[in-house]
């Protein structure tokens, strides 16, 4: 860990000025970035803590919900009204880490985790997204956790969220303050980029950019699936995810809504996926239809080739359990 | 003082732990330090000499970041002038991983890198982050070699590496005219990987010099052996170490050797004329201590029709850094486990670039069961045999290698009492037939047997003049239960309530004892403590003038010719106090000795996704007298948890590009978690082994992961119809199986 300095903010607007220039982070629950300024994989030169920032309530906002860049997650899954109306997020988030990390875990750092890409973690090996321009070792090494959706030949780095896949399946939209006291709302689905030649840069979010709030729309119904596929039974990133929100319309799928983690570098949604089945009556070969437009441009790269038939697979299953078909 | 011996020449008869007068022996009592541990008073290695004025200065070590070549150029200038370092560690005689536990050091840099992320400096500093941080400063100007970092690259150049802790072949009868001759020729590769004893605690210590005496505050399973090595390694007498070791937050076989934060904080103390502590970082525990090796094993069985083996034979390919010559004896168990005429078990090891391989929990049986037992489940169903049967079938009467008798076996029985238990006739032969949803259901069976050793060991015990009593000696409680089971066996040899009973462990200026490995540690040092009890019981005898064998001992006082004296009486402000000594005899020699044991698991594997749970698993085992029902109990569910990780989920990456071991943290090396783990359950059979040790005991620490894991991997196949052979059985492999056709279900 290198030295920095540390600053705490009393208002939004004084942290996001605070942030505007050199190399700043925020830190709130911390669960990620200090981690990473251990192992100097993260070396900002200051700190700008949010913690004290008004940013913790969830509150009721026209048909949908204001979530505060500074709820726990633990809290937020706990919410009566994400538990009954959003109930893909509750499971997303209780699907991801441990208890004590989701204690910590804010909804504004959620979504701003670094990748685990075991070459981006370790800084003696050769990665764009730490280091612009030296190289990806994870292309050609061990790539059991990689992306197979969105890759560039810089980086096949994945988004490690399991919150951000969910909210990607409702629509959310991320509010943020700029330094110079602009209110912007993104929504989540341009809020994270894929890599291309700039892995480093890994969401929308200018310098001193605060994340101040999460804005889910009205609610969906329907049936709400979060599942995740994963190595061990708890505390293991997703090999792949899937959030499902599916509606029925009198034996045909009505709406339907599917965002996919541990399979890019960005929470995954595919419109087309979703246009094939609506309107449809489900059947295993629609689901495989569905499958085949999701991973038409798929791309294994050794060790995470089984994530393509994973995929497809647990698609299947998840659209048979939303829509009630046995398989 | 006075001292007393027992070297086991022959069995032992009917013992006061038999006779149970106290009533403490064998009884499920909890840890004694366990109340320590989890309120923070337990002192472990790092914690020594905090905030105390001591002056500590920190350190941290830097490592290489390439797998081979020489180091050119180390230029520490950067790191020496940032403010707060004080000084920067970069002779090559320091360790380049842990010792082996049967090294006289540790392998020293010599100029040399023999894999990634070795240890190649330390930096000293007034603080442990800006250590940290200097440590990145450090530069090392490298001259890379090309270096070899899979095993399967390195096996055309493999060698025999003679004797282990088993010689590298054992052989009877003619194998390979055997198995030519066979009705059924079984012949089937399996392959483990790399894994980490990933112990909570990390490596750490506290080096203190005074003057030219050295104390080390250290987590090490064998205090005499580390010393020893660490006093080789500085260049110095042992007798000017003192190694403080009291609490161990997990070994597994870890903390077996001395590690490089003991050799690089003892010479960086020395230096700065400052205690150091150095604790490694997750990263390096992975990197720079020891690791268990991967193997590539071939098993071969020749039978006839009824399953009846006449030859078989067990070859195991396995790693090691170049110059590291200890090889993972994976064909220990198949030595004896199974009758047959004609034998072979060989092992070969190849030089690769990757760190020490050395000593994990079971050496041997934890690897080299998940192939045998697998194996035979496979023989069994190609024979249409039920695998129980067919193991009963090769039951040897004595041991089939050189014909020794066994000092107790009792695996047939483990195996029946398991079969009642966990219900093992409604199984279904049939793989792939039981389906609950998505979930494929199935189970399966595999054998435990787990070699007893025995070691020299010695204790003292003073009874004192309030009643109360001793034990000192340098053994370890890696967070076994050391400390409580030899406070059960003094409280049950001289009668007195368990709380009367101190025990103070893990200073090397206490009787030597073996230490914590190889499950040899309570009943080696069980056995000292029993013999020093001895002694003290015929002082006792003596004072009262009667023979040792007439006196009662119960509740502190001592019972002889219907006449009952307290002991604070008879002592009349004397204590007693004897060494007891115990060694190993003829009759170690003269019987095979092995704990036995037999595992039933049913797992539920998902048809959609290829996740496996663990549903049930059950060790029945016949491990001599148990000690202490809990602690032991508490052992076996570690052995168990570390066969669900063996074959769900363990697997230590090295890039076979660079030697680098890539999922160096615990969130990517992925040891079980509670909810891989279901309700556990764990039966002993009551066994008492007189030959095996004064106490009746054999070990019992690692005998529930031998074979577990085969359990496992064969109820998967018995869940799936897909037969597994490379471990750990991920995900992907049963996906695999299934687009490979093998699909039952």
């Amino acid at each position: 860990m290198r030295p920095f300095d540390y600053t705490r903010a009393t208002a939004p607007q004084e942290a996001a000025a605070m942030a505007a220039a050199g190399a700043t982070k925020f830190i709130a629950g911390g669960t990620n970035l200090l981690d990473l300024m251990k192992l100097q994989v993260e070396t900002p030169e200051k700190l700008v803590d949010v913690t004290r920032l008004p940013m913790k309530d969830i509150v009721a906002e026209g048909d949908g919900l204001k979530i505060g860049a500074l709820v726990p997650n633990s809290d937020l899954a706990a919410d009566e009204r994400v538990r009954r109306d959003y109930p893909v997020l509750s499971r997303a988030l209780l699907a991801g880490a441990s208890g004590q990390l989701r204690n910590k875990a804010t909804t504004g750092g959620n979504l701003l985790q670094r990748t685990r890409c075991y070459y981006f973690y370790e800084t003696s090996a050769r990665c764009n997204k730490r280091e612009p321009g030296s190289g990806c070792d994870a292309i050609g090494g061990f790539n059991r956790i990689h992306a197979i959706l969105g890759t560039s030949d810089a980086c096949i780095a994945t988004h490690p969220s399991d919150m951000a896949v969910a909210m990607r399946a409702l629509d959310a939209e991320i509010e943020t303050l700029t330094p110079d006291g602009a209110t912007k709302r993104h929504p989540i689905a341009d809020f994270h980029r894929l890599p291309g030649d700039t892995p480093n840069v890994e969401t929308v979010l200018s310098p001193g950019e605060l994340i101040t709030a999460v804005h889910l729309p009205a609610p969906l119904g329907g049936t709400q699936i979060y599942r995740k596929v994963r190595d061990r039974a708890s505390y293991a990133f997703a090999l792949v995810s899937i959030a499902a929100v599916v509606t029925m319309d009198a034996g045909k799928i009505g709406t339907v809504r599917l965002a996919f983690g541990g399979v890019a570098h960005k929470p995954w949604r595919n419109e087309a996926v979703e246009a094939a089945l609506a309107g449809e009556t489900p059947s295993a070969a629609l689901f495989d239809k569905a499958a085949d437009i999701l991973l038409a441009e798929a791309k294994g790269f050794g060790e995470n080739d089984f994530k393509i038939p994973l995929a497809r697979r647990t698609l299947a299953a998840v659209l048979a359990e939303a829509t009630g078909v046995s398989l | 003082m006075s001292e007393h011996t027992i070297q086991m020449d022959k069995p032992i008869g009917e013992t006061r732990l038999d006779r149970r007068v106290q009533d403490v022996i064998g009884k499920g009592v909890a840890r004694h330090e366990g109340p320590l541990k989890v309120s923070g008073r337990a002192t472990y290695a790092y914690e020594n000499l905090a905030g105390d004025g001591k002056n500590v200065a920190y350190g941290f070590i830097v490592t290489s970041t390439i797998g081979a070549g020489k180091i050119k150029r180390i230029d520490a200038v950067a790191a020496l002038g940032k403010a707060g370092v004080l000084h920067v560690v970069t002779d090559s005689d320091g360790p380049r991983a842990s010792a082996d536990p049967g090294d006289k050091k540790p392998t020293a840099i010599n100029g040399q890198i023999t894999h990634y992320g070795q240890p190649v400096a330390l930096v000293v500093a007034e603080s442990f982050e800006t250590a940290r941080d200097a440590a990145k400063l450090v530069t090392v100007e490298y001259e890379p070699t090309e270096g070899t970092y899979a095993l399967e690259d390195a096996q055309d150049k493999a060698f025999d590496p003679g004797q282990g802790v088993m010689p590298s072949i054992v052989k009877k009868g003619d194998f390979d005219k055997g198995f030519a001759a066979a009705e059924i020729k079984f012949d089937q590769t399996y392959t483990t990987t790399s894994q980490s004893h990933s112990a909570m605690e990390p490596h750490a210590c506290v080096a203190e010099w005074n003057g030219d005496e050295l104390t080390l505050y250290g987590c090490y399973q064998l205090v005499s052996t580390n010393v020893g090595q660490l006093a080789a390694a500085l260049g110095i007498d042992k007798s000017h170490i003192r190694m403080v070791n009291p609490y161990i937050g997990g070994g597994f076989g870890g903390k077996l050797g001395i590690g490089p934060e003991s050799v690089f904080a003892a010479k960086a103390a020395k230096v700065v004329g400052r205690p150091v502590k150095l604790a490694l970082t997750r990263q390096q525990v992975y990197q720079d201590t020891s690791r268990r090796t991967d193997t590539i094993q071939r098993i071969r069985i020749g039978c006839d029709r009824n399953g009846v083996i006449n030859a078989i034979s067990h070859d195991t390919l396995c790693g090691n850094t170049p110059g590291d010559t200890v090889f993972e004896p994976a064909g220990i168990s198949t030595v004896f486990l199974y009758d047959g005429e004609n034998r072979l078990i060989t092992h070969r090891l190849a030089e690769v670039n990757v760190v020490l391989a050395s000593a994990m929990r079971a050496p041997g049986e934890a690897v080299g069961m998940l192939a045998l037992e697998n194996a035979m489940d496979e023989l069994a169903e190609q024979l249409g045999i039920d695998p129980i049967e067919l193991r009963k079938r090769n039951e040897p009467k004595v041991d089939p290698q050189d014909g020794k008798p066994f000092s107790s076996r009792m695996l047939v029985e483990c195996m029946e009492e398991g079969a009642k238990r966990f219900g093992w006739a409604d199984r279904s032969k049939v793989p792939g037939a039981r389906r609950e949803g998505e979930w494929l259901i199935g189970t399966g069976m595999a054998a435990a047997s787990r070699k007893n050793l025995l070691q020299k060991a010695s204790a003292k015990v003073e009874l004192r003049p309030d009643g109360s009593a001793t034990i000192e000696t340098d053994m370890t409680d890696i967070g076994t239960g050391t400390y409580t089971i030899l406070s059960q066996i003094a409280a049950e040899m001289l009668g007195l309530p368990l709380d009367k009973v101190a025990v103070t462990l893990g200073d090397s200026d206490l009787p030597q004892a073996p230490g914590s490995g190889g499950s040899w540690g309570a009943n080696s040092s069980g056995s000292s403590v029993y013999a020093a009890c001895e002694g003290i019981i015929e002082k006792i005898a003596a004072k009262l003038g009667v023979e040792p064998a007439g006196l009662t001992l119960k509740d502190g006082t001592v019972i002889a010719d219907n006449k009952q004296t307290a002991l604070t009486e008879l002592l009349a402000g004397e204590p007693i106090t004897v060494t007891g000594t115990f060694k190993p005899g003829d009759a170690f020699k003269g019987t095979h000795q092995a704990s036995y044991g037999a595992h039933f698991c049913e797992v539920a594997v998902n048809a959609v996704t290829g996740e496996t749970r663990v549903r049930r698993l059950m060790t029945v085992a016949a491990a001599g007298r148990i000690l202490n029902e809990k602690t032991a109990t508490s052992q076996s569910y570690g052995g168990q948890i570390f066969g669900i990780g063996a074959t769900l989920t363990e697997e230590l990456v090295v890039d076979p590009r660079t030697g680098l071991i890539v999922n160096h943290d615990l969130a990517e090396y992925h040891v079980p978690v509670n909810a891989d783990v279901p309700q556990l359950e764990v039966v002993f059979l009551d066994e008492r082994d007189h030959a095996a040790s004064p106490l009746a005991s054999k070990g019992i620490g690692e005998l529930a992961l031998s074979g577990v894991g085969a359990a496992i991997s064969n109820a998967i196949h018995n869940a799936t119809g897909i037969r597994l052979r490379d471990y750990p059985m991920t995900l992907d492999k049963v996906l695999a199986g299934w687009a490979a056709g093998k699909q039952a279900a």
